[in-house]
């Protein structure tokens, strides 16, 4: 059968919604990029039902100031373990901007 | 002047009164460097000075009335001549303002007296605005963009990345169903905004109300199959303010999050009234510039970019367009990042090599997120992610809507490109020069990029850019 130029809508999760599910070296990239810039590490989940909420539940504070690798993927880790139908998000803030420079789904529930 | 001299009627030469070499400029006044060049045989001090005359308080003949005030203090002043590198036909002139020629908040007011009558003076062959620099106390008065990067990321929910639109194409003569089809397919397919071209205003084959329902429904839909936020920029440029707001209002009762304007041919005053009204009502505020090269294209008369570009973040507005470098439309790439930081920081430091002439303290004011659009491409992606960083708006029109399978495959073609971009360059890659490689690893896993790829590998704009930086 041919399908080809029959384009699917997919439900995405926002940023990297759209490129192959990252590896775990690509992981430790992205959090290498974020603890270069200075950025704070926080860890968010949420039940995919309630994934377009602005609020998820924060998986303890954000982790001020960390800037150790093992430390940010084994809060990850533990993360996924406590809710593991839940999506999990890593997320990097900025105080000057108040916003994040870094966001992304890591876990999918 | 002082109000104990005796007046005396006649013409005098501008310099005696308005040519202050010696003069240090106040931290609040407001100072504009102009490009002039003169005509044949005046002294360049005679014209910088008519030029600050013109601009401010001066005319060409003393009058009597000059003995009721104090025009030392009103006047403004020429400080400063500099050569223009590489260009001995023209000089620059710096001129100092005092802060109470201008009405709070009005930068109507501001461009009234500074490009107003002294662009036709007969003296000067040609005249430029090249920058200003607004004092803190000045930006202070200004509501600027209703919103601001920060917030327009937290409503939109769109993070560590540039923001990707699309303009619905073809521009003009769609009808309102076949419009909102357009939209919806560009959604789905991965774009977070589109965007009404500036052309599109109320026509007979599609009058704005009718958009507004299409548009409404289609965007709905795309947020619900995707699990993503979507918007789209309704045009509310009109015909009267009156009929600006009832468009706006009614973009409002659908719950639309962005609306959009034309700030140079709706103009200023329109702008602000808008931008006002999208504070406060929460809704995001998108900004065309259709006839600024009309102003800023000619290097030696007119109005450079940067100063529309200052004056629009004061006025207000979310995101302004400011060109690609890389696409179709006119663009140096050193200026543009110039007055891309004139939108985004909060100092912005004078450097020359960008065409910034003075320090520009922002204070507080909200930052406005630059719009690359025209002319570009898959191919353009790690390129524009350079260029402009996160904070921008990636904008493909016929970069998605020409896909070969239609608008959903190209906006997902953009939204693979894009991602793929950020993704290497978060993980230390230079991207500008790796491009090649980047996309076509992405493309081996979105046939969607691999066929845009393909459709759009010969397509190149590259002529010289006209007005280029004075530089040697």
């Amino acid at each position: 059968m041919n399908t080809q130029g029959d384009y699917q809508t997919k439900a995405t999760l926002e940023t990297f919604g759209f490129i192959p599910k990252l590896t775990a070296e690509d992981i430790q990239k992205q959090i290498a990029y974020m603890v270069a810039n200075g950025w704070s590490p926080a860890i968010e989940h949420e039940h995919p039902s309630n994934k377009m909420e602005t609020y998820w539940t924060m998986w303890k504070l954000p982790f001020f100031g960390e800037t150790n690798m093992q430390t940010i993927l084994s809060e990850l880790e533990a993360c996924r373990r406590s809710y593991p139908d839940h999506n999990v998000r890593l997320i990097g803030y900025d105080p000057y901007t108040q916003s994040q420079p870094v966001c992304f789904v890591v876990y999918e529930g | 002047m002082s109000a104990s001299k005796a007046y005396e009627a006649g013409v005098k030469e501008y310099r005696d009164k308005y040519w202050t070499p010696d003069y240090v400029p106040l931290d609040t006044d407001l100072l504009a460097c102009f490009k002039v060049i003169g005509q044949e045989g005046v002294p360049k001090e005679e014209v910088a000075a008519a030029v600050a005359a013109e601009s401010s308080t001066g005319t060409w003949s003393t009058v009597w009335s000059e003995y009721l005030t104090d025009l030392e203090f009103y006047k403004g002043r020429a400080y400063r001549i500099e050569d223009v590198p590489g260009d001995p036909s023209a000089f620059y002139t710096f001129i100092a303002y005092p802060l109470d020629l201008f009405e709070e908040g009005s930068v109507v007011n501001v461009l009234t007296s500074l490009v107003g009558n002294v662009f036709g003076f007969k003296a000067l062959r040609s005249l430029r605005l090249e920058d200003i620099r607004f004092p803190i106390a000045y930006i202070k008065t200004c509501g600027g963009p209703p919103a601001g990067i920060q917030l327009e990321r937290d409503r939109l929910n769109k993070y560590g990345r540039p923001l990707l639109g699309a303009t619905i194409k073809p521009k003009l003569g769609l009808s309102a169903k076949n419009y909102g089809r357009a939209v919806y397919e560009c959604l789905r397919g991965g774009l977070d905004l589109t965007k009404d071209d500036e052309n599109i205003n109320s026509q007979p084959f599609m009058r704005w109300r009718d958009r507004w329902d299409f548009v409404a429904e289609a965007i709905d839909k795309a947020e619900r199959e995707t699990g993503e936020r979507k918007g789209h920029y309704l045009n509310v440029t009109a015909s009267t303010p009156e009929e600006m707001y009832k468009r706006a209002e009614y973009a409002k009762e659908l719950n639309m999050p962005i609306i959009m304007h034309d700030f140079l041919t709706g103009g200023f005053t329109a702008n602000t009234g808008l931008a006002n009204w999208c504070r406060e009502n929460g809704i995001l505020l998108h900004i065309h510039r259709a006839m600024h090269a009309v102003i800023d294209r000619n290097p030696h008369h007119g109005i450079h970019f940067r100063v529309l570009a200052k004056c629009l973040r004061l006025s207000g507005g979310d995101q302004l367009h400011t060109g690609t470098v890389v696409g179709k439309l006119e663009g140096d790439r050193n200026s543009t990042l110039g007055f891309v930081d004139q939108l985004r920081e909060s100092f912005v430091p004078e450097d020359r090599s960008r065409g910034v002439f003075f320090d520009q303290d922002w204070g507080s004011m909200p930052g406005v997120f630059a719009v690359a659009s025209g002319g570009i491409h898959v191919w353009h992606m790690p390129a524009l992610v350079t260029i402009f960083g996160d904070d921008s708006i990636l904008q493909f029109g016929g970069g998605t809507q020409g896909h070969p399978w239609g608008n959903a495959a190209g906006a997902c073609a953009n939204r693979v490109a894009l991602e793929a971009s950020v993704k290497a360059r978060n993980e230390g890659r230079e991207i500008e020069k790796e491009a090649r490689d980047i996309l076509t690893e992405a493309a081996s896993h979105s046939p969607e990029l691999a066929i845009a790829m393909e459709t759009w590998k010969e397509i190149k704009f590259e002529f010289d850019t006209v007005d280029k930086l004075d530089v040697q």
